[in-house]
């Protein structure tokens, strides 16, 4: 895309002494420091380019407790480039002849799940399936457009596995763990290997070998692509790995249930309840160990790129029975989408950003400027990124890129229905390049937004705006992807591992894959290799407990007979969360949302209306208690949004900016995972840090002028 | 706009069903097909009655999850899923028709969704290339022809939504089943199962219940994905070479 990377300012070194000279050994004597930052300080000034100014927060105490610090124990030290093999070296292993007395329970069918579900029935563990979608195929990995990043160097350009790291690490804006990013990297190239003998059609040149690209700023050419359908046929590799084991009888597949309540028995996940969707039946399944694949929380927005169904329920189930939730507020929120047309509207399609290589980014000049885009002259026209940022101009980084956007049309000068859009232009692309060459381009997506809105993209710019895309946050796990629950695993989208504050482009099929074919079937094997623990069945109290909590529930759900339907409650939510916790985040407004999240939670329990009834397919039932579910965690993201004062990555704090508008992180305070502990409905949660250390990368600020 | 619905609706997969007519006023153009279903689904909702089930998941037009016959047509008047069919292909006063998919093998479960788990069973059967976790050799080491990739990738797009078994008089499952086989087919990895692939999965196929196939083209016609038609001669060649050679 660009011969520039905008995760790199050599130029700005940040002085990050006070976390290099931290002990290695991260379970030592932390407790009292852990203790002294519940003080937590923090800059209010306003366009704060200072460092931090010792200011007390005031009343932390009214939104959360601090509890002991975590670390994660499974992780090797020693050389970067040996930890995996150590770690792989150090597992225990199952016996072939065992695997098949020890079961496994997989939720999710994603890239993370269905992977992960293949591969453990090749190794001969009884595997159970579940999806919510009426087939696996159709998880919304499916959706991924761009592609897959694997440190192959087949271009010779100077890409290795230690830059794959090296560029995550970075565009996590130094909150991921440098453990798990380099193993991502280095299984990276494995993901090849094995989609390609699977027979994943990716994109070849001429003389038969893969053809690669580059892709959001990096400067190799490392991401692997089939045309705009990456997701999908990555998708179908897995799927159809998948289907092989269902037929060979080691994996048994339950499409369209739906993971209501996660089962902890005798400290350890044992199985889950899930709801036939079909006939409405609650069902218990047991298993020696449970994976989460369940993918992300961005439906929390009501409108985003995520498919209708995706959710949060399983995660806030198994978070609710105490899995930790790290870095809940960390969200991805991508430029260019096609914007809303009117309240009716259910979801965000994505356009690919390659069309900021050519498209000019524009609004009016004036608010009050009612003309057709066409018929405004050159100079009442704001190109505003060429103008704020000219070296990168229409190129700089995707959260730069969504909250200029956003100011402007706060402005009052977005164009479109509603005013919540801004203007990619094309003009002048075409006359440089031709309308053919443009064509030949960007073809797929101009038909694409055309099919959508209706406008001819090469006669009137495209309108676009933000929409959230992707979360970095989720569930907390080890090195071993194991969450603080023991037995509980938790993979792709759906963990917090690898993509830190934010998520590189064509690094998420990367990780669903990586977690998915090549960890989780290493380090599942050395919690299994203490199974078969003691059976257990319906009567045992935990199961008998999730039953009815779910019963009690669903009964709940039904019983209220309120006047206001779940969407109504769920684009509610929405708005609350895109205005307070959205791109842009202040105090002011994340305290105002938790009070409103709260006051909207006890209105749904109060006045939801959900029709039917609980023993047939009742797609309202099912919504109904997926909203309720978002409406606790939005409270969390909040909580994690407001206690973490500064910016870093897709979390933008408006009094953590230098003085020209750019993301100020706190390296001092703030090198730390944020991990959640719930207590309780309405409940201060316990904040846990793990905190961040940075061996073999230096941290730095970065800056886009 | 406004405009006259007539949904199928039936309870459940063993009651009968019936259209049922609601009018809906105020119809923007610029609404989804089922953008404007969920708009009248809040309104039965508040009216105390049951919404209309309908499956969606990605509404882009990729995951196959929605597909209805609207006016008589798989996935309506234009040629891409229902997520993807706006307002503006419907005329003002317009009586529009919605049932669900009609064949044996993908029975009613309720309204205007359909069991489709017919499709997996055939995948299952040999829609796969055997390559367990591990086991792959270097990717470059067997280079693919550009001209097989491309067409592989085509036969690869299907979304397996079943629009082409609701188009086909026979309810064949051929395009669907089609797509796969020469996807994997065309692939040098794809070879040492190519024979017992097509075998088990036309087997599968007509076990399920699905017709024949007697060259009618309808499939392809309204294929969202545009699925070529010759992907079901590939089928059939690869099925007499098969056959033949005693596979």
């Amino acid at each position: 895309m660009t011969d520039h990377n905008p995760f790199e300012n050599p130029g700005q070194s940040y002085d990050s002494t006070d976390r290099d000279d931290q002990p290695m050994d991260p379970r030592g004597g932390r407790e009292a420091e852990g203790m002294a930052e519940q003080e937590s300080t923090f800059p209010v000034s306003e366009n704060a380019p200072s460092g931090p100014e010792q200011q007390q927060l005031p009343d932390a105490d009214a939104y959360f407790s601090l509890g002991d610090p975590i670390a994660d124990t499974k992780a090797p030290g020693g050389p970067i480039e040996s930890r995996w093999s150590e770690r792989k070296f150090g597992a225990k292993l199952v016996n072939p002849a065992n695997r098949r007395k020890l079961s496994v329970i997989i939720v999710g069918t994603g890239l993370a799940g269905a992977s992960a579900a293949a591969t453990l029935g090749e190794s001969g563990y009884q595997v159970k399936s579940f999806c919510y979608q009426d087939s696996p195929r159709r998880a919304h990995s499916i959706a991924a457009q761009g592609g897959i990043n694997a440190a192959k160097n087949y271009r010779n350009d100077g890409d290795s596995t230690f830059r794959l790291f090296y560029d995550t690490v970075k565009g996590g804006d130094y909150r991921s763990r440098e453990s798990n990013v380099y193993r991502l990297a280095e299984v990276s190239a494995n993901i090849i290997d094995q989609c390609v003998a699977q027979g994943v059609p990716f994109a070849r040149e001429y003389g038969g070998l893969l053809d690669t690209r580059s892709f959001g700023g990096v400067q190799v050419q490392r991401t692997f692509y089939a045309r705009g359908q990456t997701g999908q046929q990555l998708l179908l590799g897995a799927y159809q790995a998948l289907e092989r084991q269902i037929a060979a009888g080691t994996v048994t597949m339950y499409a369209k249930h739906d993971m209501l309540e996660l089962v902890v028995a005798d400290g350890r996940a044992r199985g889950i309840v899930v709801r036939d969707l079909t006939t409405g039946e609650i069902e218990t399944h047991f298993a020696d160990v449970v994976v989460l694949a369940t993918g992300g929380y961005g439906n929390v927005f009501f409108l985003s790129t995520n498919a209708m169904g995706s959710n949060v329920t399983a995660a806030w189930r198994a978070h609710r029975k105490g899995a930790y939730f790290a870095n809940p507020c960390y969200t991805q929120i991508h430029p260019t989408c096609i914007p809303v047309s009117g309240d009716y509207q259910s979801k965000l399609t994505l356009m690919s950003e390659s069309l900021r290589n050519d498209g000019r980014i524009w609004v009016p000049k004036s608010g009050e400027d009612t003309r057709e885009a066409r018929d405004i002259p050159e100079d009442e026209r704001d190109y505003y990124l060429e103008r704020r940022y000219p070296a990168f101009g229409n190129l700089v980084p995707r959260d730069i890129a969504s909250r200029a956007a956003k100011a402007v049309c706060d402005e009052g000068r977005g164009v479109g229905p509603g005013g919540l859009g801004v203007y990619l232009d094309f003009a002048d692309a075409i006359k440089r390049l031709g309308r053919k060459a443009v064509e030949a381009k960007y073809g797929n997506l101009f038909d694409m937004y055309a099919q959508i809105t209706g406008e001819d993209p090469y006669e009137t710019p495209m309108r676009i705006y933000p929409a959230v895309h992707y979360t970095m946050g989720g569930l907390w796990v080890d090195y071993d992807l194991q969450s603080t629950i023991p037995g509980l695993f938790v993979t792709g989208e759906a963990n917090f591992s690898d993509h830190g504050a934010n998520r590189l482009g064509a690094s998420a099929l990367m990780q669903g894959l990586a977690d998915g074919y090549f960890v989780l079937p290493n380090t599942i094997a050395d919690y299994l290799a203490d199974g078969p623990f003691e059976k257990i069945d319906d009567t045992h109290p935990a199961a008998v407990e999730a039953v009815t909590e779910v019963t009690d529930r669903v009964q709940k759900l039904l019983s209220v007979k309120g006047t206001r339907t779940v969407d109504s409650f769920h684009r509610e939510l929405g708005q609350i969360m895109w205005e307070y916790c959205g791109m842009e985040r202040s105090e002011e407004g994340l305290r105002k949302a938790i009070g409103m999240i709260r006051e909207l939670r006890e209105a749904f329990w109060n006045d939801v209306l959900v029709p039917g009834s609980g023993n047939d397919l009742n797609q309202s039932l099912e919504r109904a208690g997926r909203v309720a579910d978002f409406l606790e965690l939005g409270e969390l993201m909040c909580v994690d949004a407001l206690h973490r004062r500064e910016s870093c990555g897709g979390h933008f704090r408006a009094e953590s900016q230098t003085e020209d508008g750019e993301a100020l992180r706190h390296d001092d305070q703030f090198a730390y995972v944020a991990a959640w502990e719930f207590t309780g409905t309405g409940q201060q949660p316990v904040l846990h840090k793990e905190d961040l250390v940075y061996e073999f990368v230096e941290m730095k600020q970065r800056s886009y002028k | 706009m406004n405009i006259t619905l007539r949904v199928w609706r039936q309870a459940g997969p063993d009651t009968e069903g019936h259209m049922e007519t609601i009018e809906v006023p105020d119809v923007s153009e610029h609404m989804s097909f089922l953008e404007m279903i969920d708009v009248v689904n809040d309104r039965l909702t508040l009216e105390g009655k049951e919404p209309i089930a309908i499956d969606s998941d990605c509404r882009e037009g990729i995951c196959g999850t929605c597909g209805v016959m609207i006016n008589r047509q798989a996935h309506g008047p234009v040629r891409a899923t229902v997520c993807q069919l706006h307002m503006r292909s419907f005329d003002d006063g317009e009586t529009i028709d919605v049932e669900p998919w009609r064949a044996d093998a993908f029975p009613v479960v309720k309204d205007l969704v359909v069991d489709r788990s017919a499709f997996d069973r055939i995948i299952a059967a040999g829609g796969y290339i055997s390559a367990p976790t591990g086991s792959a050799p270097e990717a470059h080491s067997t280079p693919v022809k550009k001209a097989d990739a491309d067409h592989a990738f085509d036969a690869a797009t299907c979304i397996a939504c079943g629009a082409c078994v609701a188009a086909c008089p026979n309810g064949s499952a051929m395009l669907f089943t089609a797509a796969k086989v020469t996807h994997l087919g065309l692939l040098p990895q794809g070879q040492p199962e190519r024979g017992s692939r097509v075998l088990n999965m036309i087997n599968q196929h007509d076990e399920e219940g699905f017709g024949g196939c007697t060259n009618i083209g309808e499939c392809t016609a309204v294929c969202p994905k545009g699925i070529p038609f010759d992907t079901i001669s590939q089928l059939n060649r690869d099925m007499l070479g098969a056959l033949l050679r005693g596979e």
